[in-house]
């Protein structure tokens, strides 16, 4: 039996009939269409699939979809704005902090809400914001390079 | 010194924007117009016979469109080696290891395929397994393959000048035992593929894969297609590091249910069959014996290794003897033996993961060298350093270092650690160590005996001279080659590298071997090189006939024509582009352009297409297994680890890592950098707490990566990653490889770190503070 629920994505309303044990990952990539968002373990563990629900870093493969009705959530998709790409991905992008890019989308939204409640994190507290997030690839640190420096340009939008 | 315009910079990844986006699209972002789902079934036994196979509850169950088992695959035996094809896809009389394929379904949805595999009823007659290399070895074990008794998959047995003679002359011998575990690769994401047969009877499979032409050779052998009517298309791919260097079982099933249904069948492996299927780092056992004179000459390696393989050989045969060959260098050794067995056993098969073969044997042998110099009163960098190769030096099996910066990184990482002041200054509970290694930069030979080419590219250019198309079937799986390539095109060409654009990882583009054995830029990277300067000779010689230059009088730099005497009259040509561009913004204006002098070209001659091909000469010696090991070139690094043990718990953490690495040439230095931390990183988890598992059913107990713990961003420390180039003259600019080598010294330098702060030597992996509590424990009871 499907459940009507309202959902606010990067600033687009949706209404979507969704399964009750339909995950917030499933919808968003499925339903909506916003691929953006990974499945990489599908038990919480890895981060591919974080987004933000109302500002805060949640892994969407846990959250029920019936769960975040009337939610907020923003996914990577949302980042980029007519003037081009969020000060973050610029900086993941000109670091060096992107090798197979499946990590890429949640690590950057967990650095968003970590640099949103917290400009002047230090290097421990994005190691440890990030800490959520697997990657394979880097061993971390060009992307610790790129999230300080955003906070060094203090251009966090 | 040359000067370049693209390369050996730290221009952005031309495919991060898309990544940082979420644009770039991965097999599991895609979809396809009347798709079905696959699913696998797969033994929950790890060694019984299949008595019965009973589909029809599942074939009866509304949504299912296809149920295939072994009675419709057939039994056409493939594997990744030629010599040991193992596998089938579906088993028929037997399932050796618990996630055995048995059968496979297509649905119209997911949970439709996934509910008629549990409606399809087996008949197991259980058989006894064995788990380890003594099980599987022992007199009377269960046999797991027919005709291979006491599981024996492969053993080589190699003699290089005359050990035992060599340990008589030797003043200090010293013999070590050492077990690494069962690695996963843990890349983030997991297998997929889309497979896609169409009524002409042409089949594509989109799949994440290192290897698209090994999986088009797989996919038409196994399923009795001519090779010209399998395509394989790699999108995006998140991650491989080794066991996506083969095809599995699902992209064959996946292949076989959209022929038998005519629709795109979807399949994908959840996490936990990422961890059955496996391919990854085996566990060896090294006994190694190392001779030396007392000034610390190296005379002598006896080096006796176990793998611990699994059900299947996989990359298994490489596998053992990279376990005995990537040893003796980068040290000048005369007297080398090697005896390694391969073994069976009822667990997920083995394969080939970052540094094959050679990341145990490395580990195992760096710790002990610093055992020896301990002995005979030396410092670890003062014993390495004595008995370094030299640029041009050949190892006692045959490999010739025709760069070698290894003397360079040693003391890179001596001046960037701290290392002199540091060491034998630091309180009990800290240290520091190092280690050294090497890795091949592309494997000499390919997997199946062929003479080949390793890589094909073209460039095309298109018509408006604008754009140089790069087309390869080299894969990009998050190491950055595609950016690679497009630079080393753009400079070949003499265009800037918003002027290149790439297509790759698709076997319609020309034969690439693939990503594995860090064979990219230098084969690939030659290939391009060449394809590039071909274009460019061909608009040159077009140029020459309308301008009456002689072509060795001009050049391409940063887009535009160089004269060398002096620019002629090109105004026939300037308004010949204009005109046929009229309406266009950015039109030419100054000195000629590239795009106006291959528009000319393209006017003369048609679509102007460069092609560059590229295959190793004949490399290595004349003994059995001479190949496994031989390279162009052969990559290097020198670490230094710092860590902190506590002294009451065991616990160890790493503090700081300084690694250099001899890449020949940094194609894009940022690239290199990431490729050398990713290697860390890896190493790291090796050396501290990354091991599969098993029950006593070889059943898997962390098949997640929860349980399974890979490095995160706490774990891992700063990293000093430092450059050296040595300008290897086999490689496309002096480039050759970065990523496996980096991994090399990784554990070994962690392991020496562990002693140098506790005075105990561990001599199995992984650090977990039990271990190396219990070590403590010992040492304090005088054990």
């Amino acid at each position: 039996m499907k459940r009507l629920i309202r959902l606010t994505v990067n600033d687009k309303n949706y209404e979507i009939a969704v399964k009750p044990n339909q995950t917030l990952a499933d919808v968003i990539r499925e339903e909506i269409g916003l691929t953006g968002t990974k499945k990489g373990c599908e038990m919480g563990e890895c981060g591919t699939c974080t987004v933000l629900l109302d500002g805060k870093p949640v892994n969407s493969c846990l959250v029920l979809a019936v769960q975040a009705d009337g939610g907020h959530v923003l996914t990577i998709e949302g980042l980029e704005t007519d003037q081009g790409l969020h000060p973050i991905q610029q900086a993941f992008v000109e670091k060096g902090a992107i090798q197979c890019g499946f990590c890429t989308s949640g690590m950057i939204l967990s650095a968003k809400s970590l640099l949103d409640q917290n400009p002047e994190a230090d290097e421990q507290e994005i190691r440890a914001a990030i800490s959520g997030n697997l990657c394979r690839c880097t061993g971390y640190q060009k992307i610790v390079e790129a999230i300080q420096s955003v906070k060094d340009q203090g251009s966090v939008s | 010194m040359t000067e370049y315009d693209v390369i050996n910079t730290r221009a952005p990844r031309l495919d991060a924007p898309d990544k940082a986006t979420g644009r770039a699209r991965y097999i599991d972002d895609m979809r396809m117009p009347g798709m079905l789902f696959g699913a696998l079934l797969q033994s929950p036994l790890p060694h019984a016979s299949i008595l019965n196979v009973d589909t029809s509850k599942a074939r009866n169950l509304p949504g299912v469109k296809s149920v295939v088992t072994a009675k419709d695959a057939g039994m056409t035996r493939y594997g990744v080696s030629p010599a040991r094809y193992d596998e089938s896809i579906f088993s028929r009389r037997k399932v050796r290891y618990v996630g055995d394929e048995i059968a496979a379904v297509a649905a119209v949805d997911l949970e439709t395929a996934m509910e008629a595999v549990s409606l399809i009823k087996v008949d197991y007659e259980e058989l006894p397994a064995v788990f380890t290399s003594e099980e599987a070895l022992a007199e009377g074990a269960p046999v797991i393959h027919t005709g291979f008794p006491r599981n024996l998959c492969a053993e080589v047995h190699q003699e290089f000048g005359d050990v035992e003679a060599a340990f008589k002359g030797c003043d200090l011998i010293r013999t070590d035992t050492f077990k690494n575990k069962r690695q996963d690769a843990a890349f983030l994401e997991p297998n997929g593929c889309l497979a896609d047969y169409d009524h002409s009877g042409h089949l594509t499979l989109y799949t994440s894969t290192q290897v698209p032409h090994y999986v088009q050779r797989t996919v038409a052998m196994v399923l009795g297609l001519p090779i010209g009517k399998v395509r394989v298309v790699k999108p995006y791919v998140g991650g491989g590091f080794g066991p996506k260097a083969g095809t599995n079982p699902m992209e064959l099933a996946a292949c076989l249910l959209s022929m038998k249904t005519g629709r795109p069948v979807k399949m994908n492996y959840d996490r936990e069959q990422v961890f059955l299927f496996s391919r990854a780092r085996h566990q060896f056992t090294h006994v190694l014996s190392t001779g030396v004179k007392k000034d610390g000459t190296l005379m002598a390696l006896k080096n006796e290794c176990y793998l611990e393989g699994g059900a299947y050989a996989s990359f298994g045969i490489a596998t053992v003897y990279y376990a005995g060959s990537l040893l003796g260098g980068p040290y000048k050794l005369p007297n080398m033996k090697y005896d390694g067995y391969r073994v069976y056993t009822n667990k997920p098969a083995c394969g080939a993961q970052r540094g094959h073969g050679g990341v145990a044997a490395r580990a195992a042998w760096e710790q002990q060298l610093d055992v020896i110099a301990e002995e005979l009163g030396m410092d670890p960098i003062e014993l390495r350093l004595k008995n370094m190769m030299s640029a041009g030096d050949v190892t006692c099996n045959d490999l010739n270092m025709s760069s070698l910066g290894m003397k360079e990184c040693i003391k890179a990482v001596q001046g960037g650690s701290g290392w002199n002041e540091k060491r034998g200054n630091m309180p009990t509970g800290k240290g520091i160590g190092m280690a050294c290694g090497f890795f091949v930069s592309g494997a000499g030979y390919p997997i199946y005996r062929s003479d080949t080419y390793h890589a094909t590219v073209t460039v095309k250019l298109s018509e408006d001279g604008g754009t140089a198309h790069v087309y390869t079937g080299s894969a990009e799986i998050g190491q950055g080659s595609d950016t690679t390539m497009a630079m080393i095109a753009a400079e070949a060409l003499g265009v800037r590298l918003s002027d290149i654009a790439i297509s790759s990882g698709d076997t319609e583009f020309g034969v690439d071997l693939g990503a594995y054995s860090s064979r990219q830029t230098l084969m690939t990277g030659q290939a391009t090189k060449m394809a590039a300067e071909n274009a460019k000779a061909q608009v040159l010689e077009v140029l020459s006939e309308v301008l009456e230059v002689p072509v060795e009088e001009m050049d391409v730099k940063k887009g535009r024509i160089v004269f060398k005497n002096g620019a002629p009259d090109f105004e026939r040509i300037r308004v010949t582009y204009k005109k046929e561009h009229r309406g266009w913004g950015d039109q030419p204006t100054g000195d000629l352009t590239f795009r106006e002098a291959a528009r000319m070209a393209y006017l003369r001659k048609g679509t102007i297409v460069g092609t560059g091909k590229y295959k190793p000469g004949r490399l290595g010696g004349e003994y059995k297994g001479a190949a496994v090991g031989t390279s162009p070139a052969y990559g290097c690094s020198a670490q230094v680890v710092q860590v902190s043990v506590d002294m009451e718990t065991g616990k160890v953490t790493v503090d700081r890592m300084t690694d250099a690495h001899d890449c020949g040439f940094a194609i894009n230095r940022t690239s290199v950098e990431a490729q050398m931390e990713g290697s860390l990183s890896m190493g790291l988890g090796e050396a501290m707490f990354e091991e599969v598992k098993f029950d006593d059913k070889g059943r898997i107990l962390n098949a997640n990566l929860g349980e399974y713990k890979i490095p995160t961003a706490l774990d891992m420390p700063p990293i000093d990653a430092i450059i050296v180039e040595s300008n290897e003259p086999n490689g496309p600019f002096g480039a050759k490889e970065v990523g496996e080598g980096a991994i090399m010294p990784t554990i070994p330098a962690i392991l020496n770190a562990v002693y140098n702060a506790t005075g105990v030597r561990i001599w199995e992996l992984p650090l977990t503070p039990e271990r190396v509590y219990m070590a403590l424990k010992r040492k304090k009871d005088g054990v």
